[in-house]
């Protein structure tokens, strides 16, 4: 008998031993696990929580809208923080020291709204988003402001937050019955940092970080796409593990390793089937990757496109390369067309697959930048940290187009009509999907803490976004 | 410490040719490489209860694990890390009768032991710069030390819970003090709940409401003050200025009348650490005996109370007198139970029922801790992680090689701690430690580049890529370093089978490195 047969027999009398029966408890405990492929760390100290603190209310998932308008986000998240005044809100008549060389806005396709002249792309798009021109909170500084910005929360309290993300996750992921193979929060491609994600709720909400760079060719995903482990190598990979899983023929058939072997027809069908496919752009057509712009930036636009078509909930891409204190114009340039783009780009194509409807697209930075030009050296023309106005736009997913709200004043330094607080944008996001604000968020903490502030926390707020519903 | 990996048998670096007449070429069959065929025998008065129960129960006990097995098993358990090559080689061929209890000695009086078991303590004392737990990072560091250094003496356990209940002064200067301050809720009840989780393995909110607020009485008089250092605190006891008289209640239902110039926390220190205090020696011999042969003889080891009663209640009651003879010496509790026939069983049950589990029937299998497991791999593959803190101040940054087991703070983390279930350290509770395996950890060892890249980027990979290298010596050489053991013939035969499929070595040698890395055997204790 040759070894290798000797070794076959070995298994199958592990079998005939009977190792095959349950081992008692994994068996309810398996039902609970879902098929939740990024989900799953924090499962016993959430059930512990509850336990451990009667007043800790167990997850509800109350609905405000019987049914809600919007499936998905995509955050076009600007880190750093874009110029107001040189982007969706523009002041040609403020002078050189405020506008530059942006002195001549182009018209949309929306009369009466104008764009700086750079984003001749989104102004064909006028329609389908609206420009909030009195977003405010005063934080001129990137951490703090960016947590203010996600969680709506005011920075420096005890409690860390959850941002957007990572609430949508809890009200829309794996709790909620979400059975997809894609995580359900995705950031292309690198998370936004400490302050802003996924706060007490835990690493289980987390973004699942793509990594990589979509305009390269393959799109490495980490864990998903490997360079230069082709899918004939990770098949026969994938043939020598299960025949030199010694331990796993040892224990023969039964329940023990259950989750590990679960776990690893997961991770294949991601990497070798549908999963990995999501990131594939060479699916699509060339011409319309040219419309998207073949940079990191328009690339990933595409990739949130595909994602969200495929059922994630919220998608953000982490656009770096806006905090332009020095040489601001020179930089604004090279973004701007980038970003017209890729935004305008997704946006009509968001139209023409008839996503639009269902998926908010959300672009915006943790704040503005100062509306007063510094000319002078080292700045040489730049534009530093601006909290007290500044713009963000929306579309999609319910809300109106071709809308502006609020107005800066006429030198896009204060807020002149219809202050935007972020809880107020939030709040109004969370309705369009039909999360309940009064929601509890479970903590390990065993506090009463909702998705939107209670009264007595005294969050500013001005108000939902109704003008635009 | 350092993460080499070449510990390779004989003088492979320089001749490999010496190398196959140094190993071994048995044939062995897929189960006789974790166990040997024996069972075990009553050695020891804990094989004695634990034997005597499992033969009243009708339960046949797994056979003993095999020599590799072993010393895998307990450099695991306790030092965290995996044993080197040539330490596998060693035992493998030492013939002394004794020398498992041998190999138990050395490990218990390494530096490593006591890093891992620093990490255990940090975990259930809360050990955090921030969030929700503030220490703050020199107060985190500063507490980490202290009880880094309090397992190194081996203090007696008594002696380090009188320091932590009782300290009083700076955070960073006397560090037993942040234990008060390692909570979330400062309150004379939110500290009653972490003396009575962390030291007698209790959750308080399943007590009646006038033994809660009883117990409270004794840290009413815990205060805080900061100075004027940043992130400095003083933890101190708030004499009374009236001279009120305190009439208290132990949790045994006695009372006590506690004098104004008595600290209340000193009464209640010195009733909980008394040898006739059932809680106390009770909690911690059940927790080492849990963090061994994972689980506890009260399940869940922090969920001690009446109407959950231990599965072997003579057990217990040993392991606790033993404790109070040997003056709270822990080492002693360790010896006991790594010595015994029930935690060399092996994994590979004879009985699957519940009962044989609950019972110590077999040693359980466990995904590794995710310290752990990153560090093994770094260790195969010769890489490091680098570990930062940025949370002020002072920002630390780990220097080459350090160990995820030795992070002082659980605010310094990756996302492969994360994601593979590192305790955030925000309640004390055991279970907070997630060691179940997901689809999203087995996709980052089978597919991301962090793993892939340290594998393909390994010193044991490009020595052994070597054309003068023979491939069963590669193979071999790889079995010893990331599974602790010589390939059977089989498995020797599918790994050659593989790379003569191959045109390139090193691709192989990668793939089978990838292979086992991402087998069971690797991924959790057995």
């Amino acid at each position: 008998m040759s070894a290798v047969n000797k070794y076959r027999l070995k298994q199958s009398t592990a079998t005939r031993l009977g190792y095959q029966k349950a081992y008692g408890e994994p068996i309810s405990r398996r039902t609970m696990i879902k098929r939740t492929l990024f989900a799953a760390l924090w499962v016993t100290v959430g059930r512990l929580a509850c336990v451990l603190h009667p007043t800790a209310v167990p997850m509800a998932h109350s609905s405000p809208l019987s049914t809600p308008k919007a499936k998905s986000v995509i955050q076009l998240w600007l880190w750093g923080g874009p110029s107001h005044l040189d982007t969706f809100d523009p002041k040609p008549e403020a002078g050189h020291d405020y506008c530059g060389p942006f002195t001549h806005p182009i018209e949309t396709n929306v009369p009466g709204i104008r764009i700086c002249e750079l984003l001749v792309e989104l102004a064909k798009q006028a329609d389908k988003y609206s420009i909030i021109r009195s977003m405010t909170h005063g934080i001129n500084a990137h951490e703090t402001a960016t947590y203010l910005m996600l969680t709506g929360r005011p920075p420096g309290g005890r409690v860390v937050y959850p941002c957007v993300g990572a609430v949508v996750s809890l009200f829309k992921g794996y709790d909620a019955g979400y059975q997809g193979l894609l995580p359900p929060y995705i950031v292309i491609t690198e998370p936004l940092g400490r302050f802003s994600e996924s706060g007490f709720l835990g690493p289980r909400y987390k973004p699942f970080a793509t990594g990589g760079d979509p305009s390269k060719t393959p799109f490495t995903v980490e864990g998903v796409v490997l360079p230069n482990v082709p899918e004939q190598r990770q098949i026969s990979r994938r043939q020598l593990l299960s025949k030199l899983d010694t331990l796993s023929a040892a224990l023969g058939n039964n329940d023990l390793l259950a989750d590990y072997r679960s776990a690893e027809k997961e991770a294949y069908d991601m990497i070798l089937g549908t999963g990995a496919k999501a990131f594939d752009l060479s699916e699509e057509p060339p011409a319309l990757r040219d419309r998207y712009g073949r940079t990191t930036f328009g690339q990933a636009c595409l990739v949130a496109r595909r994602l969200v078509e495929r059922g994630v909930s919220y998608v953000t891409i982490n656009y770096k390369g806006w905090d332009t204190h020095k040489n601001h114009f020179q930089a604004m340039r090279k973004l701007l067309p980038e970003m017209d783009k890729g935004m305008a780009t997704l946006l009509q194509d968001l139209a023409d697959r008839g996503l639009i409807e269902t998926t908010i697209v959300w672009w915006g930075g943790e704040f503005g930048r100062t509306p007063r030009i510094l000319w002078e050296a080292p700045w040489n023309g730049g534009r530093n940290h601006y909290g007290k106005v500044f713009s963000v736009v929306v579309a999609g997913g319910g809300f109106k187009g071709g809308r502006v709200v609020g107005a800066s004043d006429s030198r896009g330094e204060e807020v002149k009509e219809r202050p935007v607080y972020p809880i107020d944008l939030i709040a109004t996001i969370y309705e369009l999907l039909g999360i309940d604000g009064n929601a509890p968020l479970p903590n390990p903490y065993g506090l009463d803490l909702r998705v939107l502030p209670k009264p007595e926390e005294n969050v500013k707020s001005a108000g939902k976004l109704v003008e635009l519903l | 410490m350092a993460a080499h990996i070449m510990d390779i048998p004989g003088a492979l670096a320089q001749n490999s040719n010496c190398i196959p007449s140094q190993l071994p070429s048995q044939t062995f069959d897929v189960v006789s490489v974790f166990e040997i065929p024996q069972s075990p025998k009553p050695n020891t008065q804990i094989d004695k209860l634990v034997f005597t129960q499992l033969g009243e129960l009708g339960i046949t006990p797994a056979n003993l694990c095999s020599d590799a097995v072993f010393i895998r098993r307990v450099y695991i358990d306790l030092t965290g890390k995996l044993p080197s090559a040539a330490d596998v080689q060693a035992f493998l061929e030492d013939k002394n009768p004794a020398k498992r209890s041998v190999l138990i000695e050395k490990l218990l009086a390494t530096d490593e032991f006591a890093e891992f078991q620093a990490m255990k303590w940090s975990d259930l004392l809360r050990i955090k710069a921030e969030y929700p737990v503030n220490l703050w990072p020199n107060a985190a560091q500063a507490y980490y030390k202290w009880v880094l250094n309090s397992i190194k003496q081996n203090k007696p356990y008594d002696k380090f819970v009188r320091e932590l209940l009782t300290s009083s002064g700076s955070n960073f200067r006397v560090p037993p003090v942040n234990f008060y301050r390692a909570v979330q809720n400062r309150t004379p009840r939110g500290l009653a709940a972490a003396v009575a989780l962390t030291f007698m393995g209790t959750r308080l909110d399943k007590w009646p409401e006038e033994k809660i607020s009883a117990m409270a009485v004794f840290f009413s008089q815990v205060a805080y003050k900061s100075t004027g250092e940043w992130k400095e605190e003083i933890v101190y006891w708030n004499k009374p200025v009236t001279n009120q008289i305190l009439n208290c209640t132990l949790p045994d239902g006695s009372t006590v009348i506690i004098p104004p110039d008595r600290d209340p926390r000193e009464v209640f220190a010195d009733w909980l650490i008394s040898p006739t205090n059932q809680w106390f020696a009770r909690n911690i011999v059940n927790r080492i005996w849990a963090w061994l042969i994972g689980r506890g003889i009260v399940h869940e080891p922090d969920d001690i109370r009446p109407d959950n009663p231990p599965v072997n209640p003579p057990l217990l009651a040993y392991l606790e007198h033993e404790l109070v003879q040997s003056n709270y010496d822990l080492k002693h509790i360790y010896r006991l139970i790594l010595n015994s026939h029930v935690y060399h069983l092996s994994c590979i049950p004879h009985d699957l029922s519940p009962a044989a589990r609950e019972n110590f029937a077999s040693y359980p299998i466990r995904r590794l801790d995710a310290e752990v497991l990153i560090d093994a791999i770094n260790q195969i593959t010769g890489t490091s992680e680098k570990y930062i803190s940025p949370i002020p101040e002072p920002f630390t940054e780990s220097p080459e090689n350090f160990r995820a087991v030795a992070l002082p703070d659980a605010s310094i983390t990756s996302s492969f701690l994360e994601l593979f279930g590192r305790p955030p350290r925000d309640t004390g509770l055991e279970s907070e430690r997630n060691n179940r395996i997901t689809p999203a950890q087995r996709l980052h060892l089978i597919n991301s580049t962090h793993i892939n890249k340290k594998i393909e980027t390994s010193y044991i990979i490009r020595q052994l890529s070597q054309p003068n290298v023979p491939l069963p010596q590669a193979i071999k050489i790889l079995y010893l370093n990331i599974l602790s053991r010589y390939p059977t013939e089989p498995e020797l035969n599918i790994a050659i089978t593989h790379l003569s499929h191959l045109p390139d070595k090193r691709q192989g040698l990668t793939d089978i490195c990838w292979a086992l890395i991402n087998s069971a055997e690797f991924l959790y204790r057995h």
